[in-house]
């Protein structure tokens, strides 16, 4: 089954991150996903800018666009991993691998895929 | 990340919102300063033993209350507490528009315009980003205790400056944010205007920059604002190209451009485009357009001078400055020569400043009038600032000279 493994946390928090801060935290989330490279269970992970450079478009006769994120969250949607998982047993324990390796506050939303095309970038 | 780090980052992260709400509650920006103080002690114990907390600000903001309540009661010992306007439903609160008055409340007594620039900037580091005075201190390359004086002044007036708490209406909102994100822009420019050697500046560039992401966020529909932050990321995203190993400022020009930071430089392209969206140009959004054409030249040729010329003129309406016109004859020279340029900049009130003159200079050099040229390079390193200038207009010089020789 595949799982997006959707990555929250206070962006005012990761963004001060130093250079440093931030390389060194990215090389160990690096790290696990080397691991699950390997075994064969990664997909697509993607980063998202701050969310301060985000639109929303709202849907209506007439769309609205609106400056900012969809939602004004405490924890802001940061990034996302589509990972393969046998159960969600192994979802979990993915998530707790990724936890270890970021060591900063936040949470992990796991959500099963319905329907995923990689697409062809 | 260790407990004690991700404790000082959420700190941090909460800082101008919490002390933000207790000088809403206190009227008094060292009470509240000691509030959120105590609150961080606690922080320290409770969130190493119990976890972090769901809402670290809301419970810094609870907690520092209640300390700086009790403080209140310690001193008076009466029902005076009565006086201090004490808002029981204050974590409901915390999801409403109040906290966005709050900080930029707070930012805007810290650049209270009654206020000298050099103090506004202090007092806003200190409060506001919470540095230590010694951190700012070595950023302004003045000594600990003539700091630690710089910004008692700057409390003391504030303390008598009366800004009003009420909320602010729409009008008074859209001053107190121009006030404050001229201040957010002094605040860089005080970093970007550094050279290698202080390399303590270096914080004021990256925390101008949190400073206006947190701006942007409370106000994401705010064109000037995404300008603003377009313009300080762009700018930035130059800074490990900007000066050679041996502390020399190097030009645009010849920088390497593969040093810049293409992170940075996405992000403010993207900002720039969703502030262009708005169709309501101001001086930050067509600064941040300015820097954007650099960013996007892939080699220094391939930079759209044209274009800049535009913005640049667009900038003199805007806000018409002889340094503006000044910076629109460099693109000027590019794209229509050298006369041009420099008739445009021959009357400018600019005889004091030394980039008039390197300007000039090199104008002049370009029409083979090598010895008004010579002149105007030596009146410029006269004026020159620092070694790194008077180096780059001693290269002119010697180069003049081969050439002649």
């Amino acid at each position: 089954m595949l799982y997006a493994i959707f990555c929250y946390d206070n962006e005012a928090v990761t963004c001060a991150w130093s250079k440093e801060k931030d390389a060194e935290v990215m090389s160990k989330l690096g790290a696990v996903q080397d691991k699950l490279l390997a075994e064969k269970r990664l997909g697509p992970v993607a980063r998202l800018m701050p969310t301060t450079a985000a639109t929303t478009v709202r849907k209506g006769k007439e769309p609205i666009i609106m400056d900012g994120p969809f939602a004004e969250t405490k924890e802001q949607l940061l990034g996302f991993y589509i990972v393969d998982c046998a159960d969600l047993d192994q979802a979990i324990a993915t998530a707790k691998d990724l936890a270890a390796a970021s060591g900063s506050a936040g949470a992990f939303e796991l959500r099963p895929l319905q329907i995923f095309r990689p697409g062809g970038l | 990340m260790t407990d004690l780090a991700w404790i000082d980052a959420a700190l941090a992260a909460s800082r101008p919102q919490v002390v933000g709400a207790l000088v809403r509650y206190f009227r008094d920006l060292d009470a509240a300063e000691e509030a959120f103080q105590n609150a961080s002690l606690k922080a320290l114990e409770t969130w190493r033993a119990n976890g972090p907390p769901r809402d670290a600000a809301a419970w810094l903001i609870f907690v520092g209350r209640n300390s700086g309540i009790d403080a209140v009661r310690r001193q008076k010992k009466s029902t005076e507490i009565e006086d201090i306007p004490v808002e029981p439903d204050i974590v409901d609160r915390l999801e409403t528009a109040d906290y966005r008055d709050d900080i930029l409340r707070l930012l805007f007594i810290c650049c209270h315009p009654e206020l000298p620039p050099a103090q506004q900037l202090a007092v806003a580091l200190r409060i506001v980003s919470g540095l230590t005075v010694p951190q700012i201190a070595r950023a302004f390359l003045v000594g600990e205790d003539a700091m630690e004086q710089r910004i008692t002044r700057a409390k003391q007036r504030i303390a008598r400056a009366e800004v009003p708490f009420e909320a602010p209406d729409a009008n008074e909102r859209a001053s107190r944010l121009a006030v404050v994100m001229a201040s957010i822009y002094l605040v860089f420019n005080e970093g970007y205007s550094t050279s290698s050697e202080q390399a303590a500046r270096s914080e004021l560039c990256p925390e101008a920059i949190r400073l206006g992401r947190m701006l942007l966020r409370m106000y994401p529909d705010e064109p000037e604002l995404m300008g603003l932050l377009a313009l300080m990321l762009l700018n930035h995203a130059r800074a490990d190209a900007r000066f050679d190993t041996a502390g020399e400022i190097i030009l645009l020009d010849a920088q390497d451009r593969s040093q810049w930071d293409g992170d940075a430089i996405a992000e403010g392209l993207v900002l720039l485009d969703k502030a262009m969206r708005h169709r309501s140009p101001g001086t930050y959004q067509v600064q941040a357009a300015i820097a954007a054409l650099h960013a996007r030249a892939a080699t220094p040729a391939d930079t759209d001078w044209a274009q800049i010329d535009l913005l640049y003129a667009t900038l003199e309406r805007l806000h018409p400055s002889p340094i503006v016109t000044l910076n629109r004859a460099v693109a000027v020279s590019k794209s229509k020569g050298p006369a041009e340029a420099l008739a445009m900049i021959e009357a400018l009130p600019l005889d004091h400043y030394f980039h008039f003159h390197g300007l000039r200079g090199a104008l002049l050099e370009q029409l083979g009038r090598v010895a008004d040229a010579n002149a105007c390079f030596k009146r410029a390193i006269a004026l020159a600032r620092s070694p790194a200038e008077a180096a780059h207009i001693r290269q002119h010089l010697d180069a003049l000279q081969k050439s002649s020789s």
